[in-house]
């Protein structure tokens, strides 16, 4: 909606600016309000007001709305980020009239994902942050941005046919795609069919989310993007890859037919990620690595389907989040800086700009777990499930995770001591940092610190979300109130559904 | 009534327009990539429409009686992915024509490092004894593609790594 209006005053970019602003700061009051009001039970809207197998329904439960309350946090941080960067430039047309309209678009897109509560609404909202997300990152047209974005654009396409393929044959399966349905409907149907089902969309979330043999994409893609591009796609768009897998594992496919593949892919994914990032001498390529290198860490505590799993790889999206964000922010402020972002010509920025020490030294010590950070506590949770679960493989991720936690922090080192204590290289061309973006970057780092001092309220939410996806009951009954089908009009149509083959 | 004749046109269909997609899209040059991209798209469209089951008449109340009706969910569903499609495909187009403009071609380039490796493993295999004849820097070999992209960045950098002790 925002976005719509956006374009309509694109001539005007004063305007553009305030509508984004109003808009996502409405975006994340909403996203408040739903995060205490889920507490209480998942909310359902049946859009249309058709009932739910018919009908699409958008539904808030704990785990929906939890990450559309961070991720509005974090999109409204990277906005004004973003905004603060283009006037400090100088230029004002220089967030192009599209970028508005066009991370409007995105921010819908996520929240779509988010909240769908039907399998094909997912794929459109996956769709429409997908678009999105072209235009972004080929903004402005340059070279190296094309070249990029060829990448990006055709790896994304595939994966969406994937998952386009796994909908068409989950419908002829089953002849629902309402995923309280498919909850319900999917244990009936032939195990093998189901694995292949299953298979198909951990391959789509898969290549989304850059986990390992599906990751190769990412650091080629991302690191060209302007800085608060780099840094949503970042924060937000492998997350809700990974979202789709937590989704589907556990409401759609509760046994544990593919969990130990999971684990595999998990642990390759840890260790190839975090080899590559000690590989790289461009911060933001660095950074990019380490992105893959995490993305494992959420697969861990979702492959091992306990309860203490789930609730940790929860917690571990929701910091992952801020604190991967906050650096690739930190890295635009670098990069704005020092002219540069390779670590091999920067130097001394220790002692010429302190705060951007500051900021970069606190999300990357949370990132690489230094106690008593919330990436500590998050990867703590992580390898008490593994212990607790108690197999060879189980204990052999244990060991991965401690060896990449160390292997991040040597990352995090090798670029605190090139970026800030070597001595600078060659001539200095240091602009002055605008106030506006360390303050948002603060702002943001501030955000994923205080994960940290809040950590027990959201542990225990993120608790009660993964009990929630462990029983599955409750998604279902507030979706589907009146046994199999939803509340509202149309008991027609709904008993027709029900026949469907 | 039995439809498994069409049906098995269709799924031949289906068959020939992803693996020829597939094909398309292995190519180095974008517009074929896009043009591959289309076929494995309106395979995949075919695929859901065929095995959405049976086809019927048209689904509209007081015309067919119900247990003639095919089931329009799936058209719904191709429907928004054709809408999809044709999105993707004027992007993808729109970004070969730019690359065109930028560099007078519309190739996909090979990664940088990747060349080096591979040109390492050949000579691996070939079992010549130094392997550092195979090794060409980076810039030279940017260089040598015309990879606009990597030449000035690693031409700097290696300027400075020369330059301090």
């Amino acid at each position: 909606m925002g976005a719509g209006l956006a374009v309509a005053v694109s001539g005007n970019p004063r305007a553009q600016r305030w509508l984004s602003f109003f808009t996502l700061s409405a975006v994340l009051v909403v996203a408040v309000i739903l995060l205490f009001a889920a507490d209480g039970g998942p909310l359902v809207v049946n859009v249309g007001g058709w009932a739910a197998p018919v009908g699409i329904s958008l539904v808030a439960d704990r785990l929906s709305s939890v990450m559309l309350a961070v991720s509005a946090a974090v999109t409204l941080c990277v906005l004004l980020y973003a905004l603060a960067q283009a006037l400090s430039v100088g230029d004002p047309e220089s967030p192009v009239a599209i970028f508005h309209p066009t991370y409007m678009a995105l921010t819908a897109g996520v929240a779509m994902c988010f909240l769908s509560g039907d399998l094909f609404n997912l794929y459109v909202g996956f769709e429409v942050l997908l678009v999105a997300s072209y235009v972004l990152i080929t903004l402005g047209g340059t070279s190296p941005r094309i070249r990029a974005g060829t990448i990006y654009v055709v790896v994304a396409v595939i994966s969406s046919v994937i998952l386009l393929v796994a909908i068409g044959l989950i419908y002829s399966a089953t002849g629902t795609l309402n995923m309280a349905q498919l909850a319900m409907r999917l244990p009936e149907i032939d195990a093998g069919i189901r694995l292949v089902l299953q298979l198909l969309l951990l391959i789509a979330f898969s290549i989304k989310a850059a986990v390992f043999p599906f990751a190769a994409w990412l650091p080629d893609s991302y690191p060209t993007a302007p800085a608060p591009v780099t840094a949503v796609f970042a924060g937000l768009l492998t997350k809700v890859g990974i979202y789709g897998i937590l989704r589907t594992q556990t409401t759609l496919f509760d046994d544990s037919q593919a969990d130990a593949l999971l684990m595999w892919a998990a642990l390759v994914t840890m260790i190839v990620g975090i080899l590559g990032a000690v590989a790289q001498s461009d911060l933001k390529r660095l950074l990019s690595f380490t992105l893959v290198s995490h993305i494992g860490f959420m697969l861990f505590g979702i492959s091992l389907a306990s309860q203490a799993g789930l609730a940790a790889a929860i917690f571990y999206v929701l910091h992952h989040i801020t604190v991967q964000t906050a650096l690739f922010l930190v890295a635009g402020l670098i990069e704005a800086r020092g002219g540069t972002t390779s670590l091999n010509r920067l130097g001394g920025l220790a002692r010429s700009t302190p705060v951007l020490a500051i900021l970069f030294l606190i999300p990357a010590f949370n990132l690489s777990g230094i106690p008593p950070l919330s990436g500590f506590l998050g990867k703590l949770g992580l390898l008490q499930a593994g212990v607790e679960l108690g197999s060879t493989l189980a204990y052999t991720l244990v060991a991965g995770g401690v060896l990449t936690s160390l292997l991040t922090l040597y990352v995090m080192v090798k670029a605190w001591n090139k970026a800030f204590w070597q001595m600078p290289v060659g001539e200095e061309t240091r602009a002055a940092l605008p106030r506006s973006m360390v303050g948002t970057t603060a702002a943001l780092v501030a955000l994923g610190f205080s994960f940290t001092l809040i950590a027990g309220p959201i542990y225990s939410y993120t608790e009660r979300a993964a009990s929630d996806l462990r029983s599955q009951v409750p998604y279902i009954q507030s979706v589907l109130t009146e046994g199999d089908r939803g509340e509202g009009p149309s008991p027609d149509a709904a008993a027709e559904a029900g026949v469907a083959p | 009534m039995t439809f498994a004749g069409s049906d098995g046109v269709l799924v031949l269909v289906v068959a020939v327009l992803v693996a020829v997609g597939i094909y398309l899209a292995l190519e180095r040059s974008l517009s074929r990539v896009a043009v591959g991209l289309l076929m494995v798209s309106n395979g995949i469209n075919l695929m859901v429409l065929v095995v959405a089951g049976p086809p019927g008449g048209a689904p509209i109340v007081g015309v067919t009686p119900e247990s003639e009706m095919s089931d329009p969910l799936p058209q719904a569903l191709v429907l928004t992915a054709i809408v999809i499609g044709l999105a993707l495909t004027a992007f993808l187009l729109s970004m070969a024509y730019r690359s065109w403009q930028l560099n007078g071609h519309d190739e996909v380039q090979d990664d940088l490092e990747d060349r080096r490796i591979a040109r390492l493993a050949a000579a691996d295999i070939a079992g010549r004894g130094d392997l550092a004849g195979a090794w060409v820097s980076l810039a030279e070999e940017a260089e040598e593609v015309h990879d606009e992209t990597f030449i000035e960045e690693h031409w700097l950098a290696e300027d400075l790594e020369e330059g301090v002790p």
